[in-house]
């Protein structure tokens, strides 16, 4: 297959010494086994997340998308804007869309774009990585790859909420979407198909400003992936993967659980199935670590 | 009261449903709502909302402003567009509830202490400082947000959290005193500006 290229949006939390470095290390691993070129939209900057409604209000919070599309216009014409972050995609997409909604929305904006000598058209595709992986290349295609099956490892396809509502992936239904269990399978190692809380919300920004609340929502998503006999959690959200993973001591120490759930990014797995070593796939980059995974990326 | 709330309450009279459609984000789709109360069923912070989505509708359009406006309801929604995919008559609640969340704060009629729009607040101006979320910086100000009491106490129990992240490189320290950028910062803060400029602008052009 050729070499496929893409605008790439990295978003805040995929910087070095950020919260997900990890995701971003495993994410070059697995592009460079799939011959990916991602090629960085210059100076972007912050999507404002969903939580950038109190102070940003609409209009402000759409020119900070639009922004980075006029930027990718710029320096990556033609090509599709690839985000890994699933509040990245959702805030640009919208934007996107949006701003061809509404002929006022589009006007406004770029008379902001203007202040910085910038105009956008809003005329590209804004896509998840994992539509990349599911649309560009298919799971025979990525199975294909595959040096190292994940055998014997049982995982919870924790879809989450930002990358599958409101657009939703690949035509999948909102309520069950399937692409993290056959992602799961194509790496050779086995989904836990009635994981119940997979599209279940873990408080997203909330989990800083109303603990207990998210606590209760991130102790259901992982006591349902014991349930349903995980090892592991598997997921495409920097901030579910951080929220899943980091409050476990809390968890336990609240609820009197005995929580110890490592929480990966599918990412990952898929650097250690495609032959990575483990600090390849990002695996020092897990708090809680992922042992059957770094015993088959030692291999 | 503020200033621009006075301004609101005589421009509109009784008429909070025509304020709402006329001001807040997505505003124009809240006369839609048919009451089943498929949203409110749909929220992961359901049990925590005063006044569940649909009831806010409701309320709206009984003109119930005050009510409205100073509850701590739609400070609850995570964002997790649950009811967006499911209302059937495919209201986009989730921008709504920020819509009014953001309204509410606009005219200094929100909870003083509600503590998303605290750490909501921290985040936007964190980003507009940089350009990009400095996580450190956004994580000390939300623990301290209540006081340094409770800054210590929160700071000392995220302890663990906080040196696990170190030590997989997922924090760093010398954030505190940098971190990372845009380069154009003056060009991006002048977009923002401009941007709330005529955003201010349409509120207060009268649409009675």
């Amino acid at each position: 297959m050729a070499k496929k290229e893409y605008s790439f949006y990295p978003g805040c939390s995929s910087q070095k010494g950020a919260s997900a470095a990890n995701y971003m290390v495993s994410v070059d691993a697995m592009c460079e086994e799939l011959d990916v070129q991602l090629n960085e939209i210059p100076d972007w900057n912050c999507c404002a997340a969903s939580i950038g409604y109190a102070g940003g209000g609409e209009l402000p919070r759409l020119a900070m998308s639009a922004r980075n599309l006029a930027l990718s216009e710029q320096a990556n014409p033609g090509q599709d804007v690839v985000a890994t972050c699933a509040a990245c995609w959702l805030a640009t997409k919208e934007t996107q869309e949006r701003l061809h909604e509404d002929d006022g929305l589009m006007e406004e904006t770029n008379q902001a774009l203007s202040a910085a000598g910038l105009n956008v058209k809003a005329d590209q595709n804004v896509r998840h990585m994992v539509e990349v992986l599911i649309e560009d290349f298919g799971y025979d295609e990525l199975g294909k790859h595959v040096k190292r099956p994940l055998e014997g490892i049982k995982i919870a396809g924790y879809v989450g909420c930002q990358t599958n509502r409101p657009f939703g992936i690949d035509g999948e239904s909102y309520e069950n979407p399937k692409y993290l269990d056959k992602l799961v399978e194509t790496m050779g190692a086995e989904p836990i198909e009635s994981y119940e809380k997979k599209v279940q919300c873990c408080g997203g920004a909330l989990a800083f400003s109303e603990q207990d609340k998210s606590h209760e929502l991130i102790k259901g998503i992982i006591e349902a992936a014991y349930d349903g006999g995980a090892d592991m959690i598997v997921t495409p959200c920097p901030l579910c993967q951080a929220n899943v993973e980091l409050y476990q001591d809390h968890i336990n120490a609240k609820y009197n659980t005995k929580f110890k759930m490592p929480v990966v990014y599918y990412s990952t797995l898929m650097s250690v199935a495609y032959g990575k070593d483990a600090k390849q796939a990002g695996l020092n980059g897990q708090i809680i670590k992922a042992k059957q995974l770094e015993e088959i990326a030692g291999k | 009261m503020s200033n621009l709330n006075t301004e609101m309450i005589e421009k509109y009279r009784n008429n909070f449903l025509k304020e709402v459609t006329a001001n807040v984000e997505e505003g124009e789709w809240v006369k839609m709502c048919m009451q089943c109360g498929v949203c409110s069923g749909s929220c992961p912070f359901g049990p925590h909302w005063d006044h569940p989505p649909q009831e806010l509708f409701m309320m709206i359009r009984a003109g119930k402003r005050e009510e409205v406006l100073t509850s701590s309801s739609m400070w609850m929604c995570t964002s997790c567009y649950n009811c967006i995919v499911r209302c059937p008559r495919g209201l986009p609640i989730t921008h709504i509830m920020h819509g009014l969340a953001h309204y509410a704060d606009r005219l200094g009629m929100a909870p003083k202490e509600q503590p998303t729009m605290k750490f909501a607040h921290k985040f936007w101006d964190n980003i507009v400082k940089n350009g990009r979320v400095n996580e450190l910086k956004l994580s000390l100000g939300v623990y301290f947000m209540n006081g340094i009491a409770e800054g210590i106490k929160t700071s000392l129990k995220m302890q663990a959290v906080g040196l696990g992240m170190y030590k997989a490189k997922r924090l760093n320290p010398m954030e505190f005193f940098g971190g990372h950028t845009v380069k154009d910062k003056s060009g991006m803060q002048a977009i923002i500006e401009k941007a709330k400029e005529i955003e201010e602008a349409k509120i207060k052009k009268f649409e009675g």
